[in-house]
């Protein structure tokens, strides 16, 4: 697809095929642009400083094309004022992670947008935590500092600002929006308030360890950050994972899909007055999290894989109890379907709300479970399938409309597929081990690991150090290319709509401010 | 509307007992009392997820599912801190979310009841303390009770609730 960038390409250890390509300012750009018009995407961006090593500092864009994961690299001189190139024009979920590239490192891409995004006064601006000059342990008083909110003139135009802190058990995020009446003439999100320092935290671990911080990037998604994470030092150090392990591996996945799809349905009916939905699959959820303890040891699955595969196999009677599960699970999930579909009051509030047309949702980079539910059939189970996705066959699930709806019948065709993978997986247990040893890492190296989560892709770009100790690490949640998405879907809908719409997307707070 | 009303009939009533507070057998409707007793009226809970991964939150939203169901034994989450007795902290402090947790804080009514939710709010979690994270809650605002876990469970929670308004 880049054939003619070549020159610096290698491949790179990863789950997924994947090549580093070094580049120059100009490619830098021309890369991003062919990527585009090749149908390709930005899996994420990230920087990192090498002055220690070489006097540099880089920065990196991951794209995802037809044929694997590109990663390319563009090195800077690491004099005062590094900039690069912005990607915005190509791709623009890069313009947040442009800001906090330069929140974190001090490299500035040349977007004019530069008002900070993770940092929010909390340390100074002169000081850059990724830097490998910053005492990471320093604490400052923080000074909070007025955003500059683009504002909306005209007649009867009026602000409502919500949050930090929500009513309801969520995240903090704040929501700026200007309407008309209750009409929505534009909304801006501020987030990064649970900012804490998870990349510079990966460098005080060893390597050994750092699957434990993965998993707590955003508790909702432990399992594929931990195998993201392990995937990249898996292929780093060329560990062999035993088969049984990636298939545990994967059926703890899919039971994270299916636990937060389920959780979701049920909000989502509540969202719309109809609490009864709230009380069945909440209920069908809590099933699951118990046959979660019963047969992985745990409910929320923060430390079930591990380096070399997972902690530890199922129980004897473990079968019985995933059949009897997904059982259940089968038949509640397809009854409340059929109320969803046949309550008037849920289809009214369900349809034409929220609606992210599938142009839209093109333009603005939407990935993962969004994406799908505006047309664009993307899942790298299916698409760039790594073990034991490979021999499963996943089935991909869209929906052309684009609406709150849509976002709910993706989350239930979904749920019937993962029943399925579910119980392939439970049915075809290959017997052996469920850990390998593995080796130690040679320093220096960077390795990939990309795992469809439930919202969408999760990356880890891990690069190891000497003595078995953690260089650099930065996670990618697929939340920074969707939560923009939201400013637009709920453009001319009403603000009491915007609670609904935001459960719909359910994207992670703690997992695009790390 | 018949098809719901068939399936709540078959479903039937799915509420577990509240847990035992750790060092008294209480019966349900004796904790029921004690809420009652001590506040005259239900629990009020506001929370604050002050820089969470987001697992606690999933655990504290499961005390709403009808296993443990509670709003039955008298416990409500508000949307106002002026109406809270109670504040459930979760998440090492974030920096950013610092002052937005001291204003919450100095919002609730007295006696101003603080529990800290999981190996985070307890003691920082993996996290620790950092340019970008205060660590525990207790560093930040008084704590009266703390639950550890990674989540804790549901029932854990529940526990440390208790606990605290007796
Ligand atoms: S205690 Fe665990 S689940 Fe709770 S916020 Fe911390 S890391 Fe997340």
């Amino acid at each position: 697809m880049i054939r003619e960038f070549q020159h610096g390409t290698k491949a790179l250890p990863s789950n997924l095929p994947c090549r580093l390509i070094k580049v120059g300012a100009v490619e830098w750009r021309q890369i991003a642009q062919r990527v585009r018009t090749d149908g390709g995407r930005l899996l994420t961006l990230w920087g990192a400083d090498d002055r220690d090593r070489d006097g540099r500092y880089r920065v990196y864009a991951a794209y995802l094309n037809a044929n694997g994961v590109d990663v390319i690299e563009h090195e800077m001189d690491g004099g005062a004022r590094p900039v690069y190139p912005s990607l915005c024009e190509f791709f623009p979920s890069s313009l947040r992670m442009e800001r906090t590239v330069f929140d974190l490192l001090g490299i500035r891409s040349m977007e004019p947008d530069q008002r900070g995004w993770l940092r929010h006064g909390g340390w100074s601006e002169s000081a850059f935590p990724l830097r490998r000059d910053f005492e990471s342990n320093s604490q400052s008083a923080a000074v909070s500092e007025p955003y500059p909110f683009v504002q909306v003139e005209g007649d009867g135009v009026h602000e409502i600002p919500v949050g930090p802190v929500h009513a309801g058990t969520i995240e903090p995020g704040h929501f700026r929006f200007s309407v008309v009446g209750e009409k929505v003439l534009r909304l801006e999100e501020r987030l990064g308030y649970t900012h804490k320092g998870v990349e510079k935290r990966f460098e005080q671990l060893p390597l050994e360890e750092g699957h434990r911080l993965a998993a707590r990037i955003s508790g909702d998604s432990a399992v594929a950050y931990s195998w993201a994470y392990c995937a990249a030092l898996e292929s780093i150090t060329s560990a062999d994972c035993p088969p049984r392990a990636l298939q545990l591996r994967a059926l703890a996945l899919e039971h994270e899909r299916m636990a937060n799809h389920l959780g979701d349905l049920g909000a989502l009916g509540n969202d719309a007055g109809f609490a009864f939905g709230l009380t069945h699959f909440s209920r069908m959820k809590e099933d699951l999290l118990r046959t979660n303890q019963a047969c992985f040891g745990a409910r929320y699955l923060m430390d079930f894989i591990v380096p070399g595969g997972v902690v530890s196999d199922l129980p004897a009677h473990a079968h019985r109890l995933l059949l009897d599960r997904y059982r259940t699970i089968e038949a509640g999930t397809a009854s409340m379907r059929n109320t969803y579909d046949n309550h008037a009051g849920v289809q009214d509030r369900f349809r034409e709300t929220g609606v992210l047309s599938p142009e839209l949702a093109w333009n603005l980079d939407a990935t993962g479970l969004a994406a799908r539910a505006s047309g664009i059939p993307h899942d790298l189970r299916a698409d760039c399938p790594w073990p034991p996705y490979d021999k499963l066959k996943p089935k991909v699930s869209t929906q052309p409309s684009g609406d709150v709806a849509a976002r709910a019948a993706v989350r239930f065709d979904e749920i019937v597929e993962s029943l399925r993978i579910c119980r392939a997986l439970a049915g075809g247990l290959a017997g052996g081990s469920v850990r390998n040893a593995i080796a130690e890492a040679a320093p220096g190296l960077l390795g990939i690991g990309v795992i469809e989560a439930w919202r969408g892709p999760v990356l880890i770009a891990l690069e190891t150090g000497p003595g078995g100790s953690i260089r650099r690490c930065h996670p990618h949640d697929p939340s920074w290319q969707n939560w923009p998405l939201l400013e637009f879907a709920i453009l001319g809908n009403l603000v009491p709509d915007f609670p609904l719409i935001n459960k719909s997307f359910n994207l992670s707070y703690s997992g695009q401010d790390v | 509307m018949i098809k719901t009303l068939v399936q709540i009939v078959r479903t039937g009533i799915l509420t577990e007992e509240a847990p035992q507070v750790a060092d008294a057998d209480l019966a349900l409707s004796e904790i029921h009392e004690s809420i009652r007793r001590t506040l005259g009226r239900a629990l009020c809970i506001r929370h604050v997820d002050a820089g969470s991964c987001n697992g606690c939150e999933l655990e504290i939203q499961a005390l709403n599912n009808p296993y443990y169901n509670l709003e039955g034994i008298g416990i409500k989450f508000v949307a106002s801190p002026r109406h809270a007795d109670l504040l459930l902290v979760t998440g090492p402090v974030s920096v950013n979310m610092e002052e937005a947790l001291k204003r919450t804080f100095d919002a609730i009514s007295d006696p101003k009841l603080v529990v800290a939710v999981g190996d985070c709010g307890t003691c920082g979690g993996i996290f620790g303390k950092s340019y970008a994270s205060r660590g525990a809650v207790a560093d930040v605002i008084p704590v009266n009770h703390s639950v550890k876990g990674c989540p804790p469970a549901p029932v854990a929670i529940l526990q440390a609730i208790l606990q605290v308004i007796r």
